[in-house]
């Protein structure tokens, strides 16, 4: 029974990182109709920015005690600062040109982007793992025999709170209602005034600063980060999009948490070694029983 | 008549491979040797992803899993049919050919039998939807293989001998098979089964109410494919001492991608070129090491953004050139 807690416990916050993932994977699709192959590598970057925030604030000094409140959260406003323009750049030089080329030609052009990032990233920060930072100060304590740290429970929380946040702004402001709109009907959107360039632009943004966030959150929980870590990771997370329902926002969070659990539990209950296998398995099922997802909608197909 | 004939042609070329092959052993280093070979399966690689990806418009990025089935599959029954081949027909070229051939059909069934299992249900997907699934396949694949012990795991299969896979790969069957596969798919291509592959490529919706069978037709493709990436992945094994599932990863797929997209979707002959040209810059820029597989991807988006339909666009390298050199085709006839 514990170990089931324990395993729930661990499978919810990783989950927790994919859905932060997958909600940028989610929103791109659902605006561009692209399966943006880099983002798992914005999310490496966010995670490296992260590094080298916390060491440029000289977190040596703070040994193990880990950053105060103020700077752990300066951290991570940098690293998704940095992804955000990042994922912009990547929008403008790679994507805005070929937008209206066919399917296939963005798809590999993402495909070529995420190939250079990860080869620019091994040659720039080395290929060996670093091991992670302890931005937080790691506490752990026993509740009913499952055993809790603060940084398995910060994840969870921060990454619940910038999906509320995320909610709020898709819901709430202006942008986010255009992005409802741009991503309902791009054409429509434009002829009411909505500046296409602008939103497809923040959804960039948006969404690379979720995956940074999402780095930072997986460099706390796993210790080492590595510049190939964004691609079984980033694969892991649009499984999440594509399971909740690709283009939708809930969908995502959904997606990722189910993906989280399914793959903690097959590594406790199974094997550790089939806990990457699992994800695939579970995307190839759920594109033949309900290809459009938990909680897509399905669209007729017209010639 | 027209038997006999292609009986010669067929066998003038298999003198031409041979003598070369001949020469190639003698004479020419090592490393030049590996680099013709590596062009060959590429070759055979490009020409079979491009009959699913270029000419039936079904986007694959998991052809490594097929070639990984592929390679372990001619790995394992070649070890296991060499040393009764050799007792009964004693040691020698017969005995090795055989076995390769063996092997290489074994691997390339159950390749197909691999394609045909993952196509089935999946080719009901569209586009990228499609890719990603293959992917996904592709990644599974690899994972059962780095768990299968009776394959030796992450380690790599090197059969039961202590000098590793029997070198059985020769410059006269890689190229023997690069032709047949060839000439295979490019016959398949111009005939009506091959039409109706491209119109599901221009409208499957359209093509299925001209009572295109869409779904066979793909699986068809797609089995095909894989089988000819499981002759590439066979040809690979026996060419080095073990092979491992880290040599069939993600990467080894998108090396396939970049093959048919630089000839030109579509095209046979572009992935032709497409194919010899990724396996001669791989190695010509092997000196700059750590740079090589930036400057790749940044090739990759450049050709994207500056001629997404590669070299040759979906034309074959006899239409360009006749368009470029010789006479158009509608003068001649008068």
């Amino acid at each position: 029974m514990s170990t089931l807690l324990q395993q729930l416990l661990n499978g919810l916050s990783l989950g927790s990182i994919y859905a932060l993932i997958a909600l940028g994977y989610t929103m791109v699709y659902g605006i561009l109709k692209l399966i943006n192959f880099a983002h798992g590598e914005v999310f490496m970057i966010g995670a490296y920015a992260g590094y080298f925030g916390a060491s440029a604030l000289g977190i040596e000094r703070y040994g193990a005690a880990g950053l105060p409140l103020y700077l752990a959260v300066l951290v991570l406003l940098f690293a998704m600062a940095v992804a955000a323009l990042l994922g912009v750049s990547i929008e403008l030089l790679a994507y805005r040109p070929v937008r209206s080329a066919p399917r296939l030609t963005p798809l590999i052009t993402a495909i070529g982007v995420s190939l250079f990032l990860q080869n620019a990233a091994m040659l720039l920060f080395s290929p060996n793992p670093r091991p992670y930072p302890p931005i937080l100060r790691e506490v752990r304590f026993e509740l009913g025999g499952v055993i809790v740290t603060n940084v398995k429970l910060t994840i969870f929380v921060v990454a619940i709170a910038l999906m509320l946040g995320l909610n709020w702004f898709i819901q709430r402001t202006w942008t986010g209602k255009a992005m409802r709109a741009v991503s309902t009907n791009i054409d429509a959107a434009r002829l009411m005034g909505v500046d296409t360039d602008r939103i497809i632009r923040a959804t960039f943004a948006v969404g690379s600063a979720l995956a940074a966030a999402g780095g930072i959150l997986f460099g706390l929980d796993q210790i080492i980060i590595n510049p190939l870590m964004g691609v079984l990771t980033g694969l892991k997370a649009f499984v999440a999009a594509v399971l909740g329902g690709i283009g939708n926002i809930r969908g995502a969070v959904l997606g990722g948490l189910l993906i989280g659990l399914a793959e903690q539990l097959t590594a406790g209950y199974l094997s550790p070694d089939y806990r990457d296998a699992v994800t695939f398995v579970i995307l190839i099922f759920i594109l033949i029983l309900r290809p459009e997802g938990l909680l897509g909608v399905v669209r007729p197909e017209k010639v | 008549m027209q038997l006999v004939r292609r009986l010669a042609v067929a066998s003038a070329i298999g003198l031409v491979l041979y003598g070369i092959g001949l020469w190639l052993q003698g004479g020419v280093i090592e490393y030049v040797q590996r680099i013709v070979f590596l062009a060959g399966i590429n070759v055979i690689l490009a020409v079979g992803l491009n009959l699913i990806n270029g000419t039936t418009g079904q986007f694959s990025i998991g052809h490594a899993g097929f070639m990984a089935v592929g390679a372990y599959g001619a790995a394992f029954s070649g070890v296991k049919l060499q040393p009764v081949l050799q007792n009964w027909i004693g040691a020698g070229a017969v005995a090795d050919g055989l076995t390769l051939n063996v092997g290489l059909l074994v691997g390339a069934l159950l390749a197909g039998l691999t394609g045909l299992l993952v196509g089935a249900p999946s080719l009901r997907l569209r586009g990228d939807y499609l890719a990603v699934v293959t992917l996904g396949f592709g990644e599974v694949i690899r994972i059962s293989f780095n768990n299968a012990k009776f394959l030796g795991a992450a380690t790599g299969f090197s059969g039961d001998s202590p000098s590793g896979l029997p070198a059985l790969t020769t410059f006269f069957w890689v190229y023997a098979w690069a032709i047949a596969i060839l000439i295979l798919i490019r016959n398949l291509t111009f005939s009506q089964t091959g039409r109706s592959l491209a119109a599901i490529r221009e409208d499957e919706i359209a093509a299925e109410a001209m009572a295109t069978p869409t779904t066979r037709l793909k699986v068809l493709a797609f089995s095909l494919s894989a089988a000819s990436a499981g002759i590439a992945g066979g040809l690979f094994a026996f060419m080095q001492p073990s092979i491992r599932p880290e040599d069939f990863r993600f990467d080894k797929s998108i090396d396939m991608i970049v093959m048919i997209i630089i000839g030109g979707l579509g095209s046979i002959s572009g992935a032709v070129v497409g194919g010899i040209f990724v396996a001669v810059t791989l190695e010509l820029m092997r000196d700059l090491q750590q740079y090589r597989l930036v400057l790749y991807a940044l090739l990759l988006i450049v050709i994207m953004l500056v001629r997404p339909q590669g070299l040759l666009g979906s034309r074959e390298l006899s239409e360009v050139l006749r368009s470029r050199f010789g006479r158009p085709k509608a003068q001649a006839a008068k």
